[in-house]
């Protein structure tokens, strides 16, 4: 980012003690009148909602206090350290990415629906962007969707769904007009998992679990009031969900040794007979790369003002997704022949050998390192774009495969 | 107290004030004339950061001429004038020379020492051996002799010492009004060296005192050999509160360091950027390809976490939200590494050019690679992290 975001970034950064004040005892108002010990997950989630303290800048009655999302993290650190469930691992498509894009695109009648069963997990949202000729290259997808009446119909297939086998609600991106270029032809729907027509099959993956899937969509109706922007204006509503999507995944652990990296320290304490000098000095310098990212999303979180995160954003998912995947490498080669071991890919437990493999899609989820390297040098440093074959072109021309 | 990152309007608008200054006074051809002068930076410069600006002693005692305002504008300040790589003897002076000094338990030497460099009407320079990542005194090289018995009770304090020596690498050394000298004190009866060592203080007229130029690959930052003769000297800390004072000399410049190391990476990044949406090859701006965009992209990654670790590092200094140690550790080996790889990326993005004496490249190259060095390797810091954090937290 040039010295002037840098300063930017930093005159945000001065907040106000009396707004911070307020969101400091709406939480530990919550803690006062409900036990996160007792209380179910969604309980204590509602709780939270209900005190503005599940996006303190969404406005009150919608979760929100209508503050900076910079007080954010001073509701958070209260309610993390007085044991509150995470609302983003409870619910991370609904929390991270619905939620927000709701915020800023949906009526106040969706949202007065949606946003508490989403924040409290009793609602599972799903995403229905990803399809088999469309990944990187999003804005090329085919799915379409078609007017019918008060209403439109979609035929697609999409892929790579997370969490569509639990989900109730999805983000939905669909192609209204094939003659326009590819960005300009989309338009973005939320939609019932249980509609008729929504057929999920589970896709298996490295690890041996499916915690993916291919969604069917076949003749599916959407009414028109779960339209989120305007006709042909879907690309711009995904960006919302991008940017929230790359944040909520880069936004690194709280405290320091927690996150990741845990795993690599936890090995290193348990297992002294694998000790040797070599790994020793990596591990610092993979700790010493942990702190530098906890850092900076702290530094992102205090700078945090009111509009969706930007495409600074990026910078912590590329650098988490590398830094994951550079500490499961360091716990293979830590652990050495007993690393080549598997329990079951049938069920696997949450080993090392299961984290290791997972990390694999850390940097292919949520926009790839590629992508997110372009990313960073168009949209943070403005670089001139590549040279691209299919700008201007009606979609239904461009090649795809 | 203000909360990690939340930098006051008033940081905001000194980086301003001082990268204002810094286009205005240093611009790169003034940069390169001091480079190529005796001394190395121009005085009336100097002075005017201290005495118009009020920038060099921000977190000195207002009592000594300070701001009292802490680490965190001080960073600010050294960030800027390390991005217009502004000469003047900002390690020898400021860094190390006022931090030493304001750690002194001595309030007399303070009110004496500490005004000139904070006004810029004097400079100093250290040396001590913080090139292993924080002060080490078993790698002192001078020593001092006791050469008249106290009278008063309390000892050693108004005795007079001479030191013998030499210590290589003495930053800012050649041209400074006062030298601070950590020094063995001879016959001490201790196998402790940190209970032997002793900060003196000696002017730079003193008898005995020889200083050499040591030609320099950064030339806008100067070093120097100096030798001690039976150099007539004044204690300033006793053993142990010199190490202690020097421990926390090194922290503190290592985190100081860091923001310097940030700014120049900062500027090498805007530099790169710009000349990457300029330059045309292959009928485009060579920006449009992906492994020039990339490397871009990974200097921007670069210099944002090195700025996260510095900016940590003066909070966590200022506020105690951190053990020193760690912060200070963590914040150079970030930096360096961060400021290295950068300008080695600015040099290949530019091609040719970027290796001509011309081009401004070679300048920001060199101080990484000295800034690197000056106070511990990256390798160097995460050794003592690893110690910090792996070993004493590991152990049973
Ligand atoms: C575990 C997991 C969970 C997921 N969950 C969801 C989900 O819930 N919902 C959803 O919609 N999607 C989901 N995805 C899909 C994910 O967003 C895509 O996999 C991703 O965007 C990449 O698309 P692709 O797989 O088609 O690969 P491609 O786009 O075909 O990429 C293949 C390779 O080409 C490179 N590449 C492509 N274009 C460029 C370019 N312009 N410049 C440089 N390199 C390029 C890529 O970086 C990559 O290395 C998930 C993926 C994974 C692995």
């Amino acid at each position: 980012m040039s010295a002037d975001t840098a300063d930017a970034l930093a005159a945000a950064g001065t907040s106000q003690d009396d707004d911070r004040g307020r969101v400091e005892r709406a939480a530990r108002g919550v803690l006062a009148g409900i036990d996160p010990a007792t209380a179910t997950t969604a309980e204590f989630l509602g709780a939270c909602y209900d005190a503005g303290l599940a996006w303190v800048h969404f406005p009150v009655g919608f979760g929100g206090l209508g503050l900076p999302a910079g007080l954010q993290a001073a509701a958070d650190a209260i309610l993390a350290a007085g044991g509150r469930p995470d609302p983003f691992l409870n619910n991370p498509i609904g929390v991270g990415m619905a939620g927000p894009t709701l915020h800023g695109h949906a009526g106040e009648e969706l949202r007065a629906k949606l946003l508490r069963p989403l924040y409290t997990g009793e609602q599972m949202w799903a995403q229905l962007f990803s399809e088999p000729g469309a990944g990187s290259d999003l804005a090329g997808l085919s799915t379409r969707a078609v007017r019918d009446g008060d209403g439109w119909v979609v035929d697609g297939q999409k892929v790579w769904t997370s969490l569509a086998h639990l989900a109730s609600w999805a983000l939905l991106l669909a192609r209204t007009d094939p003659d326009l270029p590819k960005h300009r032809g989309l338009t973005y729907f939320i939609v019932d998992m249980h509609a008729s027509g929504v057929e999920v099959r589970p896709l298996r993956q490295a690890t041996g679990q499916a915690e993916f899937n291919e969604v069917y969509l076949t003749g599916v109706r959407i009414p028109d009031t779960q339209r989120l922007g305007d006709v042909g204006q879907g690309w711009n509503v995904a960006m919302t969900t991008l940017m929230n999507e790359r944040s909520a995944i880069g936004d690194s652990a709280l405290g320091r040794g927690s996150g990741t990296i845990a795993d690599a320290l936890g090995l290193w304490r348990d297992r002294p007979d694998l000790h040797s000098p070599a790994l020793r000095l990596r591990l610092a310098d993979l700790w010493t790369q942990a702190e530098a990212y906890r850092l900076t999303g702290e530094r992102a979180r205090v700078a945090r003002t009111a509009g969706p995160p930007g495409p600074e954003a990026s910078i912590g998912k590329l650098v988490g997704a590398e830094l994951n995947q550079k500490i499961y490498d360091f716990c293979m080669d830590m652990l050495g022949p007993e690393g080549t071991l598997y329990d079951s890919y049938d069920d696997p437990a949450d080993t090392l050998q299961r984290r290791f493999l997972r990390a694999r899609a850390n940097t292919i989820e949520g926009g790839t390192s590629q992508i997110l390297r372009n990313v960073l040098g168009e949209r943070v440093l403005r670089l001139p774009g590549d040279v691209r074959v299919d700008t201007g072109k009606p979609w239904r021309d461009i090649p795809r495969g | 107290m203000s909360s990690e990152f939340a930098w006051s309007t008033e940081q905001v608008e000194l980086r301003r004030t001082v990268r204002a200054f810094a286009a205005a006074a240093s611009p790169q051809e003034e940069v390169r004339r001091l480079m190529a002068s005796p001394l190395g930076h121009d005085p009336a410069v100097w002075s005017r950061l201290g005495e118009e600006l009020g920038v060099l002693g921000l977190a000195a005692d207002e009592e000594y001429g300070g701001a009292g305002d802490g680490l965190v504008s001080q960073a600010v300040v050294i960030e800027e004038l390390g991005r217009a790589l502004v000469c003047g003897p900002l390690l020898g002076s400021v860094i190390l020379g006022a931090t030493a000094l304001g750690a002194l338990n001595d309030t007399a030497a303070r009110a004496e020492l500490l005004p000139g460099l904070v006004e810029g009407r004097t400079s100093a320079a250290l040396a001590a051996p913080l090139h292993r990542g924080g002060f080490d005194p078993a790698a002192v090289t001078v020593t001092a002799t006791a050469h008249q018995r106290a009278a008063s009770p309390d000892g050693a304090a108004t005795a007079g010492y001479t030191l013998r020596g030499s210590v290589p690498h003495v930053l800012d050394g050649a041209a400074a009004d006062l030298l601070l000298v950590a020094a063995t004190i001879g016959g001490a009866d201790t196998d402790d060296d940190d209970d032997a060592v002793g900060l003196f203080a000696v002017n730079a007229g003193a008898a005995g005192l020889i200083r050499e130029s040591a030609p320099t690959m950064d030339l806008t930052r100067r070093q120097a050999t100096v030798s001690f003769n039976d150099v007539p000297a004044r204690l300033l800390a006793a053993a142990p509160e010199a190490a202690a004072v020097l421990a926390t000399t090194a922290e503190t410049a290592a985190v100081l360091l860091a923001a310097e190391q940030v700014g120049a990476a900062q500027y090498l990044l805007d530099l790169s950027v710009e000349y990457a949406r300029t330059r045309l090859q292959f009928g485009r701006p060579i920006g449009s390809f992906q492994a020039v965009k990339h490397l871009c992209a990974d200097m921007l990654v670069l210099v944002e976490q090195a700025r996260s670790v510095a900016y940590h590092g003066a909070w966590a200094l200022d506020e105690g939200t951190d053990d020193p140690r760690i912060a200070a550790s963590l914040a150079q080996s970030v930096c360096s590494k961060a400021f290295t790889q950068v300008a080695a990326m600015t040099v290949q993005v530019h091609g040719g050019i970027g290796f001509t004496w011309e081009h401004p490249a070679h300048l920001y190259l060199k101080r990484a690679y000295t800034d690197a060095a000056l106070f511990g390797s990256a390798e160097t810091h995460q050794e003592r992290l690893a110690q910090l954090v792996l070993d004493e937290a590991g152990a049973p």
